[in-house]
């Protein structure tokens, strides 16, 4: 009984770190992480799915095998893309964060603080998946539409932006949903920076009182709430795009 | 009005036209017959570049619009195509299925396309539907929309892939319908189709293409009554029973 006491009390004494302080910056970082990841994903994925072939003309002889046909086939945005896609994917976000933290000052003279640079590492990593959501979501639509569209005399951006995005965007707005609810509890890594989101507000609390199961189940239970709430949101949307 | 010169195309290591030269003449009607796999369909394809050849010409009303220099949009939009799938657009109801190249391609007011849409839609008895989503319309009725979709664009050529060939059976006839009106306004068509019948009855001249190519042509009396090449005989024995 003895733990429940001390919950209310947390509660009472340090509702403000928790809620208007650790629960607002996790929200604030995912939400930045999530939209600047929507904004560059949307760009990589047009990258990766780009048909840029620069040295295309070198193919004269029009190979089939061999060297000339590879270079005259070789997509360099399209492979930047990937390879940034797949790096980010492979290494830890913790690593991430570290790198933009503690790597990235080095490099780039700007004073900024921890806040920032966490956003950008965030939004850098959420970007790598929003993109490939993107592109699953775009590859799904079936192409005939494609073949229709064009066939009629609409041009590649025409049809991406009138008969392609807004039949892909069925597909993606669901699984970016789910991103930022990944998001939200990645976030929790940011913690190593204090920068004041949930998982420091354990930190910050724990430095006071020394207590730790309690605040834990306090902050797992907002995480809980936040994530339980947005994946209902999700599911509704999801529903209503099927009914129609 | 086009005419193809030793059209060659691969997929891969499998070579699906080997050398086809034809020619399409204004107001001609051609079916397209033969096998599966013998490269009807791709050769229909080639024709508004939706593949390229891998050698060969094109030329679309005095342009070589396989040519790299060519804005091919542009030639698209004079000819118009009807896919095996239909492939209307689902997020679009069945006006603005029609209405959507006119105003964005051709940049026509959205008040001029309506009306040139609705009368389109009203041939095809599908102007009571023109407000539905273009996903509640039956096989039948998507594909007489693809038709009117295609015409919205004014085009000098229609192609036809397999229109029928995903319909149940009931729905054929008012398909075959829409296209036996069309033809018969004096629209150029080629029809690569698998509907003997309907092959005879409304073409010109009748392609038979096997193994990349053209085994035999001539007009539906001389090809279904007549065939002269060995395969030729053997395709129809097999879909006329």
């Amino acid at each position: 009984m003895e733990m429940l006491e001390n919950i209310i009390e947390l509660i009472r004494d340090y509702w403000q770190v928790f809620i208007l302080e650790g629960l607002r910056y996790t929200l604030i970082l995912s939400a930045i992480a999530v939209f600047f990841g929507v904004i560059f994903g949307a760009f990589i994925a047009l990258g990766r799915m780009s048909n840029i072939k620069p040295f295309k003309k070198l193919n004269k002889k029009k190979a089939k095998k061999g060297f000339i046909h590879w270079l005259s086939e070789f997509n360099p945005v399209s492979w930047i893309c990937s390879v940034y896609i797949e790096v980010i994917r492979g290494t830890p976000l913790l690593l991430q964060l570290y790198l933009f933290v503690f790597g990235l000052p080095k490099i780039i003279p700007i004073s900024a603080s921890n806040f920032f640079w966490v956003s950008v590492a965030l939004a850098c990593n959420s970007a790598a998946y929003v993109s490939e959501l993107f592109r699953s979501g775009i590859q799904a639509v079936d192409k005939g539409q494609t073949e229709a569209a064009r066939s009629l005399g609409m041009n590649k951006a025409q049809t991406m932006m009138k008969v392609i995005m807004p039949q892909a965007i069925k597909n993606i707005l669901p699984a970016v949903g789910n991103e930022f609810i990944a998001i939200t509890k990645e976030t929790s890594m940011a913690s190593t920076f204090f920068i004041g989101d949930l998982m420091t507000s354990y930190l910050k609390v724990n430095g006071q009182t020394y207590l730790a199961l309690e605040i834990l189940i306090i902050v797992g239970a907002i995480y809980l709430a936040v994530t339980f709430v947005l994946s209902k949101l999700v599911l509704a949307y999801e529903r209503r795009l099927n009914s129609k | 009005m086009i005419q193809t010169i030793d059209l060659y195309k691969s997929f891969g290591d499998l070579q699906v036209l080997k050398g086809i030269n034809e020619h399409v003449a204004p107001q001609e009607v051609i079916s397209i017959i033969g096998p599966s796999g013998g490269g009807k369909s791709t050769f229909l394809r080639c024709l508004n570049m939706l593949e390229t050849p891998d050698s060969g010409s094109i030329i679309f009303q005095g342009t070589d619009i396989t040519s790299e220099k060519v804005d091919i949009d542009l030639h698209r939009q004079k000819m118009g195509m009807v896919f095996q799938h239909f492939n209307v657009f689902p997020h679009l109801s069945v006006l603005e299925n029609v209405t959507l190249a006119p105003t964005i391609v051709k940049k026509k007011s959205k008040a001029e396309a309506n009306e040139q849409a609705m009368e389109l839609l009203n041939r095809v008895g599908l102007a009571e539907k023109a407000n539905e989503s273009a996903t509640s319309l039956s096989g039948g009725q998507k594909q007489r929309l693809a038709i009117v979709r295609a015409l919205a664009m004014e085009p000098d050529v229609m192609l036809f892939d397999e229109p029928t060939s995903a319909l149940d059976p009931e729905m054929v006839g008012e398909v075959l319908e829409v296209i036996k009106g069309l033809v018969k306004t004096g629209m150029t068509s080629v029809i690569v189709t698998h509907e003997m019948g309907f092959a005879k009855e409304v073409s010109d001249r009748v392609v038979f293409i096997d193994g990349g190519i053209v085994a035999e042509e001539g007009t539906p009396d001389d090809i279904f009554n007549h065939p002269q090449n060995p395969r030729t005989k053997d395709f129809l024995s097999k879909v006329l029973y």
